[in-house]
């Protein structure tokens, strides 16, 4: 009992984490199944079809495409942009720095709901049509916020006296930007652009006010799945996801480990 | 000081010709003048906020001066950037570069400027300071003694003009701190470059300098050799940031005896200093004694007080004493331990020193500046 | 020596800065203007639409009818303290699952630190949607979770609470609110890590050896130094999950709607703009006064 007792926090951080990953388990278990009728709920017999034939179900890799070349530029615009801020808010003072702040805080405590919907009215009173530019707008515009975030939370630990020894060493200020600051930020851009494009491949909320019956992102077509019923290669495609996010994010902590060990 | 040129690197001394620094609500540099002769090590001294940290990133060029002019040899470079000058820096954390290897961060300078040989000069660097080994580890898998190492052998291996030190030993604990400044000393009497020290460790400047500047709230209060300094200061602040001094009251009697003796009064004794430790024309001042000039017994020469001890402290090499005058003014007094006999707590003893090892300053000074500032880590 | 060096250090930063006043001004100028066009002028357009009258065939006019925001309410309010209520419950259910995983991989995880850090953010990065499905095949009545529920009298329970309606728990409230609690988690989780990993151990050990009891220590010394990453998750997690509809939809039934889906549906299917727009402001409106009462606290500097 008093085992029990010391260990109390342990049990309930596991039940929890077993808890946060028991949807992942069930997607992969899933992406297996030979689904009988339209709703993946049972698993009814082993099938690999979801996995040798991931194309199968119409207009699955058409969406998936749609949504990787969305998030990509999304997210290598809102880093730029983001990065950007960053440094102005990390490096500098300014006039306006709180109005700043709010600007960058206030997308972030913004429901997606009244963001999609807002600029909805915008688009329709500026006559810029739904579809993949208005969806591509809308991404860059929330991931800004939480780039600069990432890469701020980095800048701030910069010593700028290593930018100082860098001139001091006689590095001009293109050379001291290139080869000593960015480098050395480099960890939290990354982190920003990561999460730019998780966020921006995963939106369905506000994608769905800005697309067009033409621009089916894969989050639409899965919502549109689930109301039909949901092709198994929705499963397969979610496993790979999260093999990829796992891989992407064990590699950076590998990364981040040594460059650790490195300080310790 | 200024007239002695020896070129050895080839560019000059470096001057500081009125040099200011101001900032919206205080004067960190007051204008200030000095040549630091070429191939020597100078050192800047002085507390927490003197103007010293600033007086150097001036000359880095990482701080622009309010006024005045900095000169190398004939070369004016006032107004040049940092990555113009030939002149590095030690700087106080060391400021390597965490995602590059030792010997790339030795490379930096020399590849900036293109040199073609930037490999070989860097591994000599390392060499010099005896890290040849650590060349393709990371900085942060260094001691701070060998970073430290690390980021003197970047900044020599530029030859530059003038080898700025940000109290580069700070970090380090005192054993190493030693061992590194007999190493700096070396390293520079082999590179024969230009070395200006800062730090607040008067012991630290006074072993390693050949000449030091001592600074107070933006002023220079006092230029020369570490001797000269310590057994010569021209004010209070000096005679108590470099070592201990026992400061007596006293008024100048004017009378002298012919042997460059001026005799003074202190609480009704009359005691001597050589005239040359006398300044001019003033009739109050302060009558100072190293606590190691002075000798128990009557033995340290003609000027001699009597009190009692009221304290013993046993340091191993010496023992210090403090010995109250009739006035109350507790004297300090550090004697040998040479075998000869100690005096007693609360025993009545007689305090003797030579003229010659007295020194006297203007009263108009108060008696205790610089005292409280003494750092005791050195 | 270090404090005058900092200041000098930070005054020449300042005075290289004046001389060079443009430069930040330069790297703001795009992100914020980016922001301005695509998120202030639309909460603008968004308050401009909802005082429009008309339809979508013959265009809107603003006419400033300001009734729109009556009929809103009093026809979505429902909806309305729903979202709000689910929002809330779910926020404090993150909260009570997510402080003891973040403590415990702060402070007791050790060197499996990385590897369940790893575990709580991957999950993340894969799609919102596909995990909600699972959920609802995880929760369906062919699968055992339901039939334990039933055995353990724990969907007597919610029955009692109004969470559910009959024995089973998908689509019906619990699933919503577990769905939201489950979806948001690793907002509630990562930034309560951030306060925790800070956290000195030595002043639990201080704590206790000042005859604080575990859970003094923790009410006197760890919960008041997690308050920034408590303050921080709560907002993360309440304000995506006031707007979500998508588990209302995947997860409940039609007593369950939140709010979003009739902005939404408003918007998308019915082709009310003016009454959308007017929710989706009175939306924003709520959301804005709770986080600005709860930021008065915080401050937004430390929240970014």
């Amino acid at each position: 009992m008093a085992w029990i007792k010391r260990h109390l926090i342990t049990f309930a951080a596991l039940a929890v984490l077993a808890y946060t990953l028991v949807p992942n388990v069930i997607v992969a278990v899933f992406s297996f199944n030979d689904p009988k009728g339209k709703f993946n709920y049972t698993f009814n017999e082993f099938s690999t079809d979801a996995w040798t034939n991931p194309c199968g179900a119409p207009g699955i890799c058409d969406s998936l495409g749609l949504s990787l070349r969305i998030g990509i530029t999304a997210s290598i615009i809102a880093t730029i942009l983001g990065t950007m801020i960053a440094f102005a808010l990390g490096r500098y003072r300014f006039r306006g720095r709180s109005a700043t702040n709010l600007l960058i805080f206030m997308p972030m405590a913004t429901p997606e709901v009244v963001m999609g919907s807002s600029l909805l009215t915008l688009f329709l009173m500026a006559g810029i049509p739904a579809g993949p530019v208005a969806i591509l707008i809308a991404h860059i515009m929330f991931c800004v916020s939480f780039v600069v975030v990432a890469v701020k939370a980095r800048v701030a630990t910069l010593d700028p006296r290593l930018e100082e020894a860098a001139a001091d060493l006689g590095a001009n200020p293109t050379q001291t930007f290139l080869r000593v600051t960015l480098p050395l930020a480099a960890p939290g851009i990354a982190a920003g652009g990561l999460l730019a494009f998780s966020l921006s491949f995963d939106d369905y909320i506000i994608t769905n006010f800005n697309a067009s019956p033409s621009s089916i992102t894969f989050p639409m077509y899965v919502w549109g799945a689930a109301q039909r019923g949901v092709p198994v290669q929705v499963y397969a495609i979610g496993t790979v996801m999260f093999l990829i996010a796992l891989g992407v994010v064990v590699a950076g902590q590998v990364v981040g480990a040594r460059r650790n060990r490195q300080v310790a | 000081m200024g007239d002695t040129t020896v070129d050895r690197t080839g560019k000059g001394d470096l001057s500081l010709v009125a040099l200011t620094k101001s900032f919206a609500t205080f004067t960190a540099v007051h204008p200030l003048d000095l040549t630091i002769e070429a191939g020597s090590f100078f050192a800047l001294l002085g507390p927490s906020g003197c103007g010293k940290t600033t007086t150097l990133r001036m000359i880095a060029g990482l701080e622009d001066p309010t006024g005045g002019r900095i000169t190398i040899g004939d070369e004016d470079i006032t107004d040049t950037k940092a990555y113009q000058r030939n002149v590095n820096t030690v700087f106080q954390s060391y400021a390597l570069f965490p995602h590059m290897t030792v010997v790339d961060n030795v490379m930096f300078g020399l590849k900036r400027r293109g040199d073609k040989d930037a490999k070989r000069k860097a591994r000599e660097a390392l060499e010099l300071v005896q890290l040849e080994q650590v060349a393709t580890k990371r900085p942060t898998q260094l001691s701070g003694g060998m970073q430290q190492r690390v980021a003197l052998a970047r900044a020599l291996v530029n030859r530059p003009d003038v080898l700025l030190l940000d109290e580069p030993l700070g970090a380090l604990d005192l054993k190493l701190r030693r061992q590194m400044q007999i190493e700096l000393k070396r390293i520079q009497q082999e590179v024969g470059l230009t070395f200006i020290h800062v730090t607040h460790d008067q012991e630290e400047a006074m072993t390693m300098a050949d000449r030091i500047a001592v600074m107070n709230a933006g002023r220079m209060e006092q230029l020369g050799d570490p001797a000269t300094l310590y057994e010569r200061p021209s004010s209070t602040f000096v005679a108590n940031f470099l070592g201990q001094s026992n400061l007596l009251r006293a008024s100048v009697l004017g009378s002298e005896s012919g042997n460059g003796v001026v005799r003074v009064r202190s609480h009704d004794t009359e005691l001597e200093v050589v005239r040359d430790h006398l300044p001019q024309g003033v009739g109050d001042v302060w009558l100072g004694v190293r606590p190691e000039k002075l000798r128990l017994g009557e033995s340290g020469g003609p000027n001699r007080l009597s009190g009692l001890v009221r304290d013993v402290s046993f340091t191993g090499v010496a023992t210090q004493y403090s010995v109250e005058m009739p006035w109350g003014q507790e004297l300090t007094v550090v004697q040998q331990n040479d075998g000869t006999a100690r005096a007693r707590l609360g025993e009545n003893v007689t305090v003797s020193w030579a003229a010659e090892h007295g020194f006297a300053l203007d009263a108009s000074q108060d008696a205790e500046a610089g005292a409280e500032l003494v750092d005791d880590r050195g | 020596m270090a404090d005058a060096a900092v200041l000098s250090t930070g005054s020449s930063v300042a005075e290289g800065r004046r001389r060079r006043n443009w430069v930040p001004y330069a790297l703001l100028l795009p992100g914020l203007l980016w922001l301005f066009v695509f998120f202030v002028v639309p909460m603008i357009t968004l308050a401009s639409q909802s005082l429009q009258e008309g339809n979508v065939d013959d265009g809107f006019v603003f006419t400033g009818n300001v009734a729109v925001y009556g009929q809103a309410l009093t026809t979505y309010w429902p909806q309305m303290l729903r979202s709000l209520l689910y929002a809330g419950t779910a926020t404090v259910l993150a909260l009570v699952l997510g402080y003891p995983l973040a403590y415990f991989i702060a402070q007791k995880a050790g060197r499996w630190k990385n590897v369940v850090l790893v575990l709580v953010i991957a999950p993340f990065f894969t799609s919102f949607l596909i995990r909600t499905l699972a959920w609802k095949t995880i929760l369906s009545d062919n699968w055992v979770v339901t039939d334990w529920a039933n055995k353990l009298g724990v969907t007597s329970v919610l029955q009692a609470l109004g969470l559910t309606a009959n024995d089973s728990l998908l689509f019906s409230p619990f699933a919503v609110v577990m769905g939201l609690t489950y979806n948001f988690l690793p907002f509630m989780i990562l930034p309560l890590y951030a306060t925790l990993e800070r956290l000195d151990p030595r002043l639990l050990e201080a704590a206790s050896d000042l005859y604080a009891s575990p859970w003094q220590t923790f009410r006197k010394v760890t919960w008041p130094l997690s308050l920034p990453g408590v303050v921080a998750g709560t907002l993360l997690t309440f304000i995506p999950a006031s707007g979500d509809f998508i588990n209302a939809r995947l997860l409940g039934n039609t007593q369950t709607t939140m709010i979003g889906a009739v902005i939404d549906s408003q918007f998308l299917r019915v082709l009310d703009y003016p009454l959308a727009a007017a929710l989706s402001f009175v939306l924003l409106v709520i959301i804005l006064v709770l986080v600005a009462s709860y930021v008065r606290k915080a401050g937004t500097e430390e929240l970014l």
